[in-house]
């Protein structure tokens, strides 16, 4: 006891400075992982939390159940799945490239400019992507007609939507995430370059046997944390580009929660599902993580 | 010896330059078009370079009250949230990456676990409900106001301060609040203004907060606005569609014009912190 009032002197300020992010976590954070209690009660805004009625699983095999969750679930995870297969190793393809240019103007010049679309807000990226392919007044459809074509109309045609949705955030993100590769990638000790170099190693063999196990951690990491996020689509740039007639294959798991839960106040239902994906998100990363580790020696913990 | 300049070279390098033309093309381009007359834009002619040279569509643009209106919020909104994000994560950070503080490990895990598990989109929206923060500046505000990703990078670049600061701060009597504020912030611009770059371009671009806890019109963020020119084409709503009799203004003119002034201010500020996020992102990837 006098040890924990020693210690607890000793760090009293630097506890009073972490003070504001406790409260932040514990508000914001932890607060509403309690509120998860409503997918298995009656929500009733008058009752509040704790005082709604209990109903069990109602909620989730009523969602187990709808005739939207297999279209729903299939959404999600193909759109989740496309965009680890093309959107994970574009960075990387990048970076190598990048890697390969000897002159460090160029280099850094078309780094800076790659970053810029990160800044770039859904909402813009999502407005942008109307104008341009608009079936009228577009620039792509203007190329479209010019070249002997009739123009089409990409945003609201399914079949579009996920090549439409994938390649934009390749666009958007594939500069930024070059950073850590390319990190990656000036930690290699440029004295395993020079040996090969005597030895009469090819670039091509330079890449596959230094360059790319050099930067192998970083791939892996990234990896296992993209794969938690398999489920969990960036709302708010599906949510933009949807429109009824793209449902069949643009509306995801976290759009229907907001149509459903928020918007038709479903609470305890949008709730259910909400938990539903965080579940299996959570399981993704933990059976990544558990295969990395037996397998690369390489984990998140 | 000099490795020739071969065809792998040739390819490399027109690789290079799609990448980085289509990250600035559709830009010089929304720049074009709204800073041209009428008629060329309607016919297409204008790819790179405005044509009839004028600023009508901006004139059209800053005229509407609500644009007006949503861009004081946004700044308000960008300043009060980075000013807060910045200081309870940095204060945050710090206390983390002392070794001896009280709790730290169970704070740390406290921290990670939310990185992997959340209560989600709607008890999140009841919970900020029930603090009565609805139509608030604060619901833009609070709800975020912590990233753990910046909470850790930031963390990882305080561990590898110099023992010697702390120390040098003891001896003069300044208590760990003291050398916080004193030693260690001054000593963190590089970190600081990354991290602040990353908090205020999202409060910047926040869609989904406006959207979850705004209904005051009055106090929408530029993006709302931005969505209901845009994609919900509503454009002439407060007659922004046309400026006077005899100057039309294209309403594709109108809505790049929206763009760019909703989004200059991050191309503005972009190259100047560009020297330093990159360094600062990398701090607390490489340590992990």
């Amino acid at each position: 006891m006098a040890l924990f009032r020693l210690k607890f002197n000793r760090s009293k300020y630097l506890l009073l400075l972490f003070l504001p992010a406790l409260i932040y976590y514990i508000l914001f954070k932890y607060v509403p992982m309690f509120g998860i209690l409503i997918s298995f009660k009656d929500y009733n805004p008058f009752k509040g939390i704790w005082q709604s009625d209990w109903v069990g699983l109602k909620y989730y095999s009523m969602f187990f159940h709808s005739p939207d969750f297999p279209k729903l679930l299939k959404n999600t995870v193909l759109l989740g799945v496309y965009k680890v297969v093309f959107g994970f190793p574009a960075p990387i393809i990048l970076a190598l490239l990048l890697n390969e240019v000897r002159k460090g103007v160029v280099k850094r010049l078309v780094q800076s400019i790659s970053y810029l679309p990160h800044f770039i807000s859904n909402v813009v990226v999502v407005s942008m992507m109307f104008l341009f392919l608009s079936p009228t007044s577009g620039l792509v459809n203007h190329l479209i007609e010019w070249m002997g074509y009739s123009s089409v109309n990409f945003m609201q045609n399914e079949n579009y939507f996920r090549t439409l949705y994938i390649l934009s955030e390749i666009w958007q993100h594939i500069g930024w995430e070059t950073i850590i590769y390319l990190a990656a990638l000036s930690a290699i000790d440029p004295q395993l370059y020079e040996a090969a170099t005597v030895d009469g190693a090819s670039r091509w063999h330079q890449l596959r046997h230094i360059t790319v196990p050099g930067i192998m951690p970083a791939i892996v990491i990234l990896f296992i944390l993209n794969i938690g996020h398999v489920l969990d689509i960036g709302f708010e740039k599906v949510l933009l580009m949807l429109n009824p007639s793209i449902y069949s294959t643009a509306d995801v798991l976290s759009t229907y929660v907001f149509r459903t839960g928020i918007q038709a106040m479903n609470y305890s239902y949008g709730t259910a599902i909400d938990l539903f994906t965080s579940v299996v998100n959570l399981l993704f990363i933990l059976t990544a993580n558990w295969i990395s580790r037996k397998t690369s020696e390489t984990s998140l913990w | 010896m000099k490795p020739k300049f071969g065809l792998f070279d040739v390819i490399l390098y027109v690789v290079l330059f799609a990448v980085a033309a289509s990250a600035l093309y559709p830009f010089i381009y929304m720049i074009a078009v709204s800073l041209s007359g009428t008629v060329p834009v309607l016919k297409g002619e204008v790819f790179f370079w405005p044509k009839e040279f004028n600023l009508n569509t901006y004139a059209a643009v800053f005229d509407n009250p609500e644009i007006g209106r949503a861009y004081v919020n946004t700044i308000i909104y960008t300043a009060i949230g980075t000013a807060i994000s910045l200081i309870v994560s940095a204060a945050g950070a710090y206390s983390l990456s002392k070794r001896d503080m009280l709790f730290r490990n169970g704070f740390m895990v406290m921290v990670v676990i939310t990185l992997f598990f959340s209560g989600g989109m709607i008890p999140t929206f009841l919970v900020v409900k029930s603090y009565h923060l609805i139509d608030t500046i604060w619901a833009m505000v609070l709800p975020g106001a912590v990233s753990t990703w910046n909470l850790i990078v930031m963390r990882t670049f305080f561990s590898g301060m110099p023992q010697e600061v702390e120390e040098s701060g003891k001896i003069d009597g300044l208590t760990d609040i003291g050398i916080f504020f004193r030693l260690v912030l001054p000593l963190s611009k590089a970190i600081l203004a990354t991290i602040g770059l990353f908090y205020g371009v999202a409060i910047w671009n926040n869609f989904f907060s406006a959207l979850l806890y705004l209904r005051d019109a009055d106090l929408f963020p530029l993006q709302v606005i931005v969505r209901n020119m845009v994609l919900q084409g509503s454009g002439g709503a407060n007659g922004a569609g046309n400026i006077g009799g005899d100057s039309m203004i294209v309403d594709e003119a109108l809505k790049y014009a929206t763009i760019i002034v909703t989004t200059v201010p991050i191309l503005l500020i972009y190259p100047f912190l560009q020297k330093y996020f990159a360094k600062g992102a990398l701090i607390g990837s490489v340590k992990g």
